[in-house]
């Protein structure tokens, strides 16, 4: 894949004789958002990890901006960031210490302009003084997607970003993340389990399903292969182990199935 | 290595520090309540013993002050990560581009920070209530105390690599750690005190020889050369060891997806 930003390869993961992600292979192209779709335990987290270089795969590779992680970790970590609702950012200390300690760490050029354009952008410039501890649950995933925006990535992995959000901040959250897109044009994978959030945020989106790539292609072709009205329709479906059956051949306007 | 990643690290901890001064109790109450109790002892044991006593017991005073270092050393490094973990900041810690020796190194900076502040504090008290001044130790207390650094630095990785592979379950090892070796320390007694097979075991341990050496300057003023030599050869090897031991853990941990855990457990 010529112009892939993201390129993974057969790429497996299993704990003792647990397999979490099974041959697992697809790509991200420059300025797509790449929805990652499954149940609990399809295997997002476990890429979304792998991809940091925070777990090793045990086999398969990854390869970002044409370089492989494993061998240029730190070098593509500089153009990547992520935002994931399973962490947070240090309560003790406030929010713009926060942002300055990681925009040292990615070293962000003009940092103190930067930090007040992300806290802009997502609205919680007014908290910029606030300690991180006493944010609510919707500010605190804000900031933590302020921190992602921090160094311009080039590849942002988002990990249920909208997860414990209320309808409203969501969608602000979403607007974020496409206007993103659009002026940076950096790539962007997407895990939800919030079908509304895939339909009107990804381009395409990956089918997880026990640790296997189901089905890829755009929430339209999708809905298309399932014959479902919705999203949602087509996840309660596979989540219930429901069809899983082999695809049609893959060409123009069909889902690609996984072989 | 990148400086600036270090000093951002180590500025993370600043901020911390800070922002909660509460925290600096840990650093000022425990070592002041330690010297109290040493050091009024040691005046009980100066009053109440003759010239027999084979030692300038003030020496118990120095010991006091010096196993701090060594101790706050440790707890740069093993309290650092579990402030990460405490946080739930692990993950974006390590997701971002942090190799493993700028971790380490800012650790270390922040392990001399931690040292600095409660020695000078007991240095001040030690002369103000007790008269017993560090500095007739002379030059020897370079050596003394960056040969107690990098015993602490070593015990440090060794406690972070244990709680690591253990899982939260095991942060008390990051108190508990220097304890387990602090009788084969010779800190507040000779390794000649030891029953024979315990003295094997001291000699085993690098800043016995240290405690060793400090009792040797305050008793005689002679130069404790075989000491320092063999405290710091064996430090040397000792923090390499560590350091091997820190990267493999890392290393497993990333197979095992060990740092995940501690953001859900």
């Amino acid at each position: 894949m010529a112009d892939a930003v993201l390129e993974v390869s057969g790429l497996s993961k299993t704990f003792d004789s647990f397999t979490a992600v099974d041959d697992m292979s697809f790509h991200a192209g420059k300025g797509e958002i790449l929805g990652l779709l499954g149940a609990n335990g399809a295997g997002k987290t476990t890429v979304i990890n792998m991809l940091l270089g925070i777990v090793t795969p045990t086999s398969g590779s990854i390869s970002i901006f044409g370089k492989d992680l494993v061998a240029s970790r730190i070098e593509v970590l500089r153009r990547v960031n992520f935002c994931s609702t399973y962490t947070q950012l240090p309560g003790n200390l406030r929010v713009w210490q926060n942002l300055d300690v990681f925009g040292r760490l990615y070293r962000v050029p003009d940092r103190r302009e930067r930090i007040d354009e992300v806290l802009e952008l997502l609205e919680i410039a007014h908290l910029k003084d606030r300690v991180s501890g006493y944010l609510s649950a919707g500010e605190s995933t804000r900031l933590n997607l302020c921190k992602a925006l921090l160094n311009r990535p080039e590849l942002l992995l988002l990990d249920e970003p909208t997860a414990s959000l209320d309808p409203d901040i969501a969608d602000k959250v979403r607007k974020v993340v496409k206007r993103t897109r659009e002026e940076e044009q950096n790539t962007i994978l997407y895990t939800s389990h919030n079908m509304r959030d895939v339909e009107e945020v990804c381009d395409r989106v990956v089918f997880l399903h026990r640790g296997k790539v189901l089905v890829t292609g755009t929430p339209d072709e999708i809905l298309r292969h399932f014959q479902e009205e919705t999203l949602e329709d087509v996840f309660i479906r596979v989540a219930r182990g429901g069809d899983i059956e082999p695809a049609r051949p893959s060409s123009e306007g069909h889902p690609e199935r996984a072989s | 290595m990148s400086v600036n990643t270090i000093q951002a690290l180590v500025l993370r901890y600043l901020y911390l520090y800070t922002r909660t001064p509460i925290r600096m109790v840990e650093l000022v109450f425990w070592p002041f309540v330690h010297l109290l109790v040493w050091g009024y002892l040691t005046m009980f044991l100066q009053e109440n013993t003759g010239d027999d006593f084979p030692y300038e017991i003030t020496y118990l005073i120095g010991a006091v002050i010096l196993w701090d270092v060594m101790f706050r050393a440790h707890q740069g490094v093993s309290i650092y990560f579990l402030e990460d973990v405490w946080s739930r900041n692990l993950l974006n810690v390590f997701a971002a581009p942090v190799t493993n020796g700028e971790y380490l190194a800012s650790t270390y900076v922040v392990g001399i920070l931690r040292a600095a502040i409660t020695s000078t504090l007991l240095v001040a008290l030690s002369l103000l209530l007790y008269a017993f001044n560090i500095f007739r130790l002379d030059w020897f207390l370079i050596p003394f105390v960056f040969n107690l650094l990098l015993f602490g630095w070593g015990l440090g990785m060794l406690s972070t690599a244990l709680i690591v592979r253990w899982g939260p379950a095991a942060e008390t090892l990051a108190w508990a750690v220097p304890f387990f070796i602090q009788p084969f320390a010779a800190v507040f007694y000779p390794v000649s005190g030891l029953p024979v097979p315990m003295q094997w075991a001291s000699k085993m341990v690098p800043c016995s020889y240290i405690f060793e050496g400090m009792r040797e300057v305050l008793q005689s003023g002679e130069a404790p050369v075989r000491e320092l030599v063999l405290a710091t050869s064996m430090n040397f090897l000792f923090l390499g060891g560590a350091g091997v031991l820190f990267l493999r853990v890392m290393q497993v941990a990333r197979k095992k997806a060990l740092l995940t855990k501690f953001s859900t457990q």
